[in-house]
């Protein structure tokens, strides 16, 4: 098995103003990550560099790569502004909706959700207008 | 995690855990139970009655994008024999509402139903830009907000409607009674929960979503793919708003039925009839013809600010006075049309595409 995964990403409602106005992406993550979620071992963008990834962290604890540490990721990586819209107390901020492979996390762990090769998460903020 | 399967129907994977009730569910029974619950929502209202024109408040954003499938699909399924109109307003806020008004245009073709769009710049001779360059981002939302609840119910005349619904959903509601209580506006605490409401001589007004959490309407919107535009106002902090929804959100996260529960506060508060008593009575603008609790309507009373070059300073009544006192309003000032028998109906109706 591959060091890396690919993760597919939606952002919508709003939300991709915040990532570039890019509604579809994609990230490249490490199969294991540091278990405080610190992405700073992982190259800072969506390309396709993957030979630059340092899959085996030389200080701290490993986890499987699960949805708590894309969030990091995403907002250490790829977020271009105003972090505290996207994320708040170590998780995504209440009003934004997230969708596993199109469930609704709550039924799939949330954050402890353990990613998969070409899962795809899908990102809505509620927040703006009606 | 395994997949979990539908606990109404047993069979299928669920896709969605409710936040009402917890329950999780498949998308068929998602999509059956949200408009069912719509439906007896209409139905235990009685909020309509055959033959009855209905304009739908349309923005092109998610809850009324929603409202207008939900409410075609349900007219269609229990027959509720409405005639269904979009009725939008331009604001003239440039890279916003132009934006969104393409989404709505798009939603007349898809669910083809006749459109009606009014601009403040018809109505008023003002478009938001313009106010918004003479007065500044200060303030502005109370012109938008007065104008646009006007416009409606011009608009809803000159369409012969009996009846406007909005999008207001389950959180929009909730967050009102929260700005309620915290500014003490017991008056507006009585009012804000009821589904329908009516003036003197306007059209009813209700709101159909008042149950519908907002995590379901855009997950409704997600699943079916319904073509939807968001984006904030470029002119709106509206910051009080911003807090109570903040702090709703947070509720809502460490308890989903948070919402649901403060609705129903909300419609137990009974608020005295002295109380209600001591609110202005109703007469019309003696201008326009509005409905109006002072000699002047709102949107006129705004707009002769606005002609005079005084507009931040008619937002109170002390204000109002001292406009009053510098001298009368000019022979010019435009009268706001109210369309009250406007023989023709001016739609679009939709071209096959």
């Amino acid at each position: 098995m591959a060091g890396t995964m690919t993760i597919k990403l939606v952002f919508s409602g709003g939300l991709e103003l915040l990532f570039g106005n890019e509604r579809n992406q994609s990230v490249l993550i490490p199969s294991f990550v540091p278990s405080d979620n610190s992405t700073h071992s992982s190259p800072s963008s969506s390309s396709s560099t993957s030979s630059s990834y340092n899959n085996t962290p030389s200080t701290g604890e490993t986890k499987a790569a699960d949805l708590e540490y894309l969030i990091y990721h995403l907002r250490d990586h790829l977020l271009k502004e105003r972090s505290e819209l996207f994320m708040e107390n170590g998780t995504i901020r209440p009003g934004i909706l997230v969708l596993i492979n199109n469930t609704d996390w709550e039924l799939e762990g949330e954050g402890s959700y353990q990613l998969r090769n070409n899962d795809e998460i899908v990102f809505i903020s509620t927040l703006h207008g009606g | 995690m395994a997949p979990t399967s539908c606990s109404l129907c047993r069979d299928a994977k669920a896709i969605l855990k409710r936040p009402k009730t917890g329950q999780q569910i498949c998308k068929d029974c998602f999509f059956f139970v949200f408009e069912t619950e719509v439906h007896h929502t209409i139905t235990e209202s009685e909020l309509f009655k055959p033959g009855d024109r209905v304009a739908i408040g349309a923005s092109g954003g998610k809850d009324s994008t929603v409202l207008a499938y939900v409410m075609k699909t349900l007219n269609e399924r229990y027959k509720y024999g409405l005639d269904l109109f979009l009725l939008s307003i331009d604001e003239g806020i440039t890279g916003y509402r132009d934006d969104s008004l393409e989404t709505v245009k798009r939603n007349q073709q898809q669910y083809d139903m006749p459109l009606k769009i009014l601009s403040y710049n018809e109505l008023y001779g003002w478009t938001m830009d313009a106010i918004v360059e003479q007065i500044g981002k200060k303030n502005n939302c109370t012109f938008c907000g007065v104008f646009r609840r006007q416009a409606l119910d011009r608009g809803a005349a000159s369409l012969h409607v009996d009846h406007i619904v909005t999008g207001h959903n389950a959180d929009d509601i909730a967050e009102t009674v929260l700005m309620n209580i915290m500014r003490g506006d017991i008056a507006r605490l009585g009012r804000c929960t009821l589904i329908c409401t009516q003036g003197e001589d306007t059209i009813k007004r209700s709101k159909p979503f008042k149950y519908a959490y907002e995590k379901e309407i855009v997950m409704y919107a997600y699943f079916k793919k319904l073509d939807y535009f968001s984006t904030e106002c470029i002119y709106s902090p509206d910051a009080y708003r911003g807090h109570a929804r903040t702090f709703l959100k947070d509720l809502e996260a460490a308890r989903p039925s948070a919402i649901i529960d403060i609705i129903h506060s909300g419609e137990a508060f009974e608020v005295k009839e002295e109380i209600k008593a001591a609110q202005k009575a109703q007469q019309t603008c003696k201008r326009c013809g509005y409905m109006s609790s002072n000699d002047l309507c709102k949107a006129c009373t705004l707009l002769e600010g606005l002609e005079r070059g005084m507009a931040s300073s008619v937002i109170t009544d002390r204000a109002r006075k001292k406009m009053d006192a510098i001298g009368p309003a000019p022979d010019n000032i435009r009268t706001i049309p109210l369309f009250r028998s406007t023989p023709t109906i001016a739609v679009e109706l939709p071209s096959q595409s």
